[in-house]
């Protein structure tokens, strides 16, 4: 299964939209559905804009977000 | 896929007890990583105040002990000077630093332990719901100042780095806030350094951290974080207070 370049545990999200706001390509939103604490939680989407810049990660209060990076290809000298 | 931001080692899987958007979880996720590293994560005692981060210990996977309301810096001189080897920091925040334990702050810098503390300034009691503190700004709405603080009733916001850049005994002070993406990264080199400062024995450092409350300000996550970059660090500039080089 391909992994996903943002990965958001939704038990940890608490929805104070911060990543959300901070996001600069607009690649997450706030759920309607809620977890187990009652919270609406972030979803990822878009992933193909996403550049796993890792805004959402550093501002996440809960450390809810795990961020992946494809990796570069290693240049021959 | 190689993953670039992880939770640390340092952090257990517990659930953050606090608000949706408050500070706290990002400052602790920065002085875990900075710990990882450092690679300092075994020989590490923190030391956590009386306020919402009272429950540290559950949040941080390495040792960590409790002092009761301002005394931290008190308890860290004690573990400090009976374990000179081992990296001691303590975490308060402002009723906690800049009211309860003045004193022992202000004596604790003065004679130069080689402490670390990361001082988290959200201008008001948290835990106890919103009350005026020390660090309230004038005009700002409280509990118990429900009209906005008046200097001529309840005086002047108390600026630490301010205060304690006066000292001798002091190396390092520096105010950062988590606002933004570069805010946070600002505040983790600031971390990491007060922790470097410790290892290399310079002497005491103190990073103080604006951080947003939402619950108690009674605003939005977002309204908050601007609220600190409009208002909160108008009356608590950023930047370096004192920096020294010697040994």
């Amino acid at each position: 299964m391909q992994m996903k370049k943002v990965k958001i545990d939704s038990d940890r999200c608490k929805g104070c939209q911060l990543c959300i706001n901070v996001c600069p390509k607009g690649c997450l939103k706030l759920s309607n559905t809620v977890n187990a604490a009652g919270f609406q939680y972030a979803i990822y989407e878009n992933e193909s804009k996403c550049t796993s810049c890792g805004f959402c990660f550093l501002v996440c209060p809960d450390v809810a977000i795990e961020v992946s990076r494809k990796a570069k290809p290693r240049v021959e000298e | 896929m190689k993953k670039i931001y992880f939770k640390t080692e340092s952090l257990k899987n517990t659930i953050f007890s606090y608000c949706p958007g408050c500070g706290h979880g990002i400052i602790h996720r920065l002085v875990a990583e900075s710990i990882d590293e450092l690679n300092i994560r075994e020989t590490t005692i923190g030391i956590a105040p009386v306020g919402c981060a009272v429950f540290a210990y559950d949040y941080w996977n390495f040792d960590v002990t409790e002092a009761p309301h301002g005394r931290p810096p008190a308890v860290a001189t004690g573990i400090k000077r009976c374990c000179p080897d081992k990296i001691v920091f303590t975490y308060q925040g402002d009723g906690d630093l800049a009211a309860i334990g003045t004193a022992e702050i202000v004596h604790a810098a003065n004679r130069g332990e080689n402490i670390t503390v990361f001082f988290i300034n959200n201008a008001n009691y948290g835990m106890t719901g919103g009350q005026m503190a020390p660090t309230t700004v004038l005009g700002q709405k409280t509990t118990t100042t429900p009209f906005g603080r008046n200097s001529s009733r309840d005086g002047y916001p108390l600026k630490i780095c301010e205060l304690l850049s006066s000292l001798e005994g002091v190396c390092y002070l520096e105010r950062v806030s988590v606002t933004s993406p570069k805010n946070v990264l600002a505040a983790k080199r600031a971390i990491k350094k007060a922790f470097q400062n410790q290892i290399l024995k310079k002497g005491f450092s103190l990073v103080e951290i604006l951080s947003q409350c939402p619950t108690d300000w009674g605003k939005t996550p977002m309204d908050s974080i601007k609220w600190i970059d409009e208002v909160l660090s108008k009356t608590f500039p950023l930047g370096v207070y004192k920096e020294c080089a010697k040994k």
